[in-house]
């Protein structure tokens, strides 16, 4: 048997009396041969998982994949390119590295050593916060499973997988923990994290944006940009934790989530860069009958995915946020470099809220508003990619531009839910809102045009008329490299 | 010095009537008489007087330890009149001094040990053949006349002035929470109204009234009283099924040894790990086969050895250790012996002495049931929870049982099992009046078959968590870490909270006198201890004796 230099070694033959070597098969960094607990573990959530992700993982079949692999923690050569076969992908199990000395940074804990083991007082919060945390990953996952049968190009199918394999690397993550850490609980709750599924009436996913379709492909950048950067703020917090364990775990999963951000930047922007060409070469917004997405369909596409993505920081007051800053579960988005006592028990801060037909301010105790911190930073983050998109169109020498829609547009949770805002921030009556709608989220019919376009581009090198293609390949390949053998050769 | 939280004396309650300072014990063939006659300046706590017959713990721990010699020691001694050592005076209650400058924590455990205490009283009446018979030489107002509550017979002395009475209302702003209220309607039948009569007059009633009323059952002129007491012992005496010529069980200094935070006593041993606020209890089987006859060993016979230590570490930890609010309880030993000593209680249930070993045995179990702790029982490998000692793990409000063994520290340990007995099934019941195993499958009459059905047999901890006999069954692996966190967990709730819901869960099914004690009357006693009525700064407990009654808040709450 020859083994193929571009997808690796075969697994090696496991015959009905050798034992699966769990540590072999997954690259980790936690003494993963020695930990029997673990092991038990996973010899039986490892089969579910790969049933998981046969059944509900990417639908188009292929050969495989050029990959990145985490093989590492360190800061350099942390990770491994090659051609993969997708269900032998090695989901390894990685924390940054341990610093001995590390210390609680905040909330009543603050100065105490980090915590090594769960404590009991906190178990139901931080299992609760893990299995949250845990339930996105594999959603995003089955969310996007049939995006492959209209990728605008090999190399966005690449990445599309390499998101989805991630997003599997940071459900193992978030299951690591579980097992490690929350005995039989947690063995029952990661079992659950593969039984709901997005958009199962029955058994969905626990946040609503993990429960809305991802019909095409600018769904797919427009989430990785902004639903992903929730995530990546999220994980920003969990970072902070005084359980250790959670802290080095999210620490490196930030790692891999740079690439999902970096997709939906460059997605986001390859698609208006080709917008702007066609508006400016055929000199209108409806570039539609030019094969390219019109910008207002766009703007739209934006304006939805932001509010669903503002919906998952939660209320922005709330007792549980404070509660888990207060123990030490969970902190601020780059809390140690903030200038403050970290235990913010006398601070304050503004919260917008909808009064008598009009936004206003009251002054609320910070504790009580810790989402709103966060999603304020998310907020400042997401600003920063739309200065970038609308770099591209005036590059382009375009004057139209796309904007952040209001922080209290199309709300479902927290004091903007139950009232109608419009995207420049105007309280309007449900009629008001009614008229207009059309305007400001994407219709069916928009929905219908994008789809319109989605027609899949296999050829190596080449891309959808939709679609700019990027300055540079992955890890130094060539645009036009080979990311994917496609299982059926008759369709390349 | 007050008793506070800075300041909380050790309290011990092993005595002997070498030391008795409050009480005498007078032994005279069949009947005894114990007199209350308090040392003023014996208070247990400096700060108050024990004037007019007034109690405090001290004094009580010496009654508990009459009421078990009594039991043990005096074989033939069938009638017991208790009676007052002061001129007219029978006993004027717990002291209010005392009362007014204790913690509440200490109030609510004094008031917890003299209930047990007098419940102790009832339970020798009713079933040691050994009846109290309360004889007031002069007044018995508040935790004086409950005192004569819990004996079967009151004779007050008619002499125009000597009453009983319940002031606690009208004086304190508190409750006869000693049993007082509950045994009025419950036990002697006083009609409600006169009932809440009786309890607002801070006098109370001489003796037609309360004959006529049933708050006492006789009422004789002074010369009389000697004499119809001695009536009424006689013929309890002629009743009694005790024996006349068996010789007493001495109960010998119990063997007590503090180390640190270690406390060992054969059988018992106890760990106190502060910093977790827990207490490791181990309680161990018997070493040898029972003897052919148990009053031989005396106090040295295993049941009766181990329930002395085990008696003695509840109050210990209850009244000294508050900070400790998790008792995990483990049984270790050979539970083949442990299971033929099970076998011998039953079988000679009718011998005196072994009667007395099961009752005592009982009455330290319904301690654990009412004592304010979380209680978690862990069943591992070397585990004797088998018949009587299983009794300690259904006590308990969780157990937790390993499966299998701990492969790195011992792989060739013999699991862990546990055996049902009927010891486990009305043998020694529960306050409510049901079996402990008749309690965890209250109104799941499948579930108690089922259990019933294995009596005798080991059951494993995958049988013991199938019938339900355990909270969690788990195997090495987890075993440990799940036991941490629950224990962490556990100590991170409102330790109040804890005591409410674990009272709530305990006790299923009927109320009784000692449910409506423990549970109804303890918490409404325990709720006007904390109201600003009774202990604010103008509450009445706080002012009495200061010439200014209470100013009471009139809202109704």
């Amino acid at each position: 048997m020859s083994i193929d230099s571009r997808t690796g070694a075969a697994p090696l033959p496991s015959g009905p009396l050798s034992r699966v070597d769990y540590s072999e098969r997954i690259p980790n960094n936690v003494d993963l041969a020695s930990d029997r607990r673990l092991q038990r573990a996973l010899e039986g959530w490892q089969p579910k998982f790969l049933d998981w992700w046969k059944q509900l993982g990417p639908a188009l079949p292929t050969k495989d994949v050029y990959l990145r692999t985490a093989v590492a923690v360190g800061r350099d050569g942390w990770a491994h390119f090659d051609h993969v076969p997708m269900d032998e992908y090695r989901w390894g199990i990685f924390l940054a590295e341990r610093d001995p000395d590390r210390k609680v940074n905040f909330g009543k804990h603050k100065g105490e050593p980090a915590w090594q083991e769960v404590p009991g007082e906190h178990r139901a919060d931080l299992m609760r916060l893990i299995v949250i945390q845990g339930d996105t990953e594999p959603a995003s996952v089955e969310q996007q499973r049939i995006l492959g049968h209209t990728a605008p190009s090999i190399y966005d199918l690449r990445n599309l997988f390499q998101v989805n394999v991630e997003e599997g690397r940071h459900l193992w993550a978030m299951v690591y923990l579980l097992h490690a850490y929350f005995g039989r609980e947690g063995r029952e709750e990661a079992e659950q994290l593969l039984k709901r599924n997005s958009g199962d009436l029955d058994a969905p996913r626990i946040l609503g944006a993990f429960n809305e379709e991802t019909t095409d492909w600018l769904q797919f950048f427009m989430f990785t940009y902004f639903t992903d950067r929730d995530g990546k703020y999220q994980l920003g917090t969990l970072k902070e934790s005084a359980f250790d364990p959670l802290a080095r775990t999210c620490e490196f999963m930030l790692k891999e989530e740079a690439h999902h951000m970096f997709v939906g930047t460059t997605g986001v922007q390859r698609v208006l860069e080709r917008t702007a060409e066609l508006m400016k070469r055929h000199d209108t917004d409806d570039v539609l009958p030019h094969g390219g997405i019109p910008l207002d369909i766009i703007q739209k596409y934006l304006n939805f995915q932001f509010a669903v993505s503002m919906d998952l920081f939660g209320s922005e007051q709330s007792t549980n946020a404070g509660n888990y800053y207060t123990s030490g579960l969970k902190g601020r988005w780059m809390e140690t470099r903030r200038k403050d006592d970290h235990v913010l028990l006398d601070a304050t801060r503004e919260l917008r809220y909808v009064e008598d037909g009009r936004i206003t301010t009251k002054t609320v105790p910070m504790l009580s508003a810790l989402n709103l911190d966060l999603r304020d930073e998310y907020v400042a983050d997401c600003a920063n990619g739309v200065r970038r998109w609308n770099q591209a169109l005036e590059d382009a020498g375009l004057e139209e531009r796309l904007y952040l829609p209001h922080e209290g547009f199309f709300r479902k949770v927290g004091v903007y839910a139950g009232h109608h805002i419009t995207p420049q921030g105007e309280v309007v009556d449900e009629a008001g809102w009614n008229a207009r709608a059309a305007e400001w989220l994407p219709t069916p019919e928009d929905r219908e045009k994008v789809a319109s376009l989605m027609i899949p581009e296999y050829e190596y090198g080449k891309f959808a008329g939709w679609i700019a293609p990027p300055k540079t390949g992955i890890n130094d390949q060539p645009v036009e490299f080979d990311y994917v053998h496609l299982a059926d050769e008759g369709l390349i | 010095m007050t008793v506070t939280a800075e300041t909380p004396p050790i309290v011990r309650f092993a005595t002997s009537p070498d030391r008795y300072r409050h009480w005498t014990l007078e032994v005279d063939g069949a009947v005894a008489t114990v007199t209350l006659r308090v040392d003023e300046h014996g208070g247990l706590v400096p700060g108050y007087e024990l004037k007019m017959n007034s109690y405090d713990l001290g004094v009580d721990i010496e009654l508990y330890d009459i009421v078990q010699r009594l039991r043990f020691e005096h074989p033939q001694v069938k009638a017991v009149v208790v009676t007052g050592g002061l001129d007219r005076m029978f006993c004027a209650g717990a002291n209010i001094r005392m009362l007014a400058q204790s913690s509440h924590a200490w109030k609510v455990n004094f008031c917890k040990f003299t209930n047990e205490t007098r419940n102790g009283i009832e339970d020798a009446t009713a079933n040691s053949g050994q009846t109290w018979i309360a004889a007031l030489n002069g007044t018995a107002a508040g935790g004086g006349y409950e005192l004569a509550l819990a004996c079967d017979q009151i004779v007050l002395v008619d002499d125009g002035s000597s009453a009983v009475s319940l002031p606690e209302v009208p004086l304190l702003g508190v409750l006869p929470g000693t049993g007082g209220l509950t045994r009025v309607v419950d036990k002697r039948h006083v009609r409600k109204d006169r009932a809440d009569l009786f309890a607002t007059k801070p006098e109370g009633f001489r003796g037609g009234t309360a004959v006529e009323w049933g708050l006492v059952d006789a009422a004789v002129p002074r010369n009389a009283l000697a004499e119809e007491v001695a009536r009424r012992a006689q013929q309890a005496v002629r009743t009694s099924r005790r024996p006349s010529d068996a010789a007493g069980v001495p109960l010998t200094p119990l063997d007590r040894k503090d180390e640190g935070d270690t406390i060992v006593y054969p059988y018992v041993s106890a760990r106190l790990d502060r910093a977790n606020h827990r207490v490791e209890i181990t309680v161990s089987g018997p070493n040898d086969a029972p003897p052919a006859a148990p009053a031989s060993q005396g106090a040295d016979y295993w049941p009766l050895a181990m329930t002395r230590a085990l008696d003695d570490l509840i109050l210990h930890l209850r009244t000294n250790e508050p900070d400790l609010g998790i008792w995990v309880v483990r049984a270790a030993g050979d539970p083949a012996r442990v299971l033929a000593h099970d076998a011998q209680l039953r079988e000679l249930a009718g011998d005196w002495f072994v009667n007395e070993v099961r009752h005592y045995y009982k009455r330290t179990l319904k301690r654990l049931d009412v004592t304010s702790r979380s209680i978690i029982a862990v069943i591992e490998p070397g585990t004797a929870f088998a018949g009587l000692l299983a009794e300690l793990a259904l006590a308990a409000d969780r157990q937790y049982m390993l499966e299998g063994v701990y492969e790195d520290r011992d792989e060739d340990a013999v699991p862990a099992t546990i055996v049902l007995t009927p010891s486990n099934d009305g043998d020694y019941p529960m306050g409510n009046g049901l079996s402990r195993l008749g309690s965890r499958f209250w109104g799941r009459d499948a579930d108690l078959a089922a259990a019933r059905a294995t009596f005798g047999r080991p059951l494993d901890a995958s049988a013991a968590a199938e019938l339900g006999l355990v909270t969690v069954a788990l195997d090495d692996i987890d075993f440990e870490e799940e036991l941490r966190i629950v224990l962490e967990e556990r100590a991170s709730l409102s330790p109040d909270a804890l005591t409410g819901m674990e009272a709530n869960h305990r006790f299923v099914g009927p109320e009784t006198l000692e449910t409506k004690i423990f549970g109804r009357l303890t918490a409404w006693q325990n709720w006007v201890f904390i109201r600003p009525n009774a202990s604010g700064p103008n509450g009445a407990l706080r002012r009495y004796g200061t010439g200014r009654k209470g100013d009471y808040d009139l809202e109704r709450v």
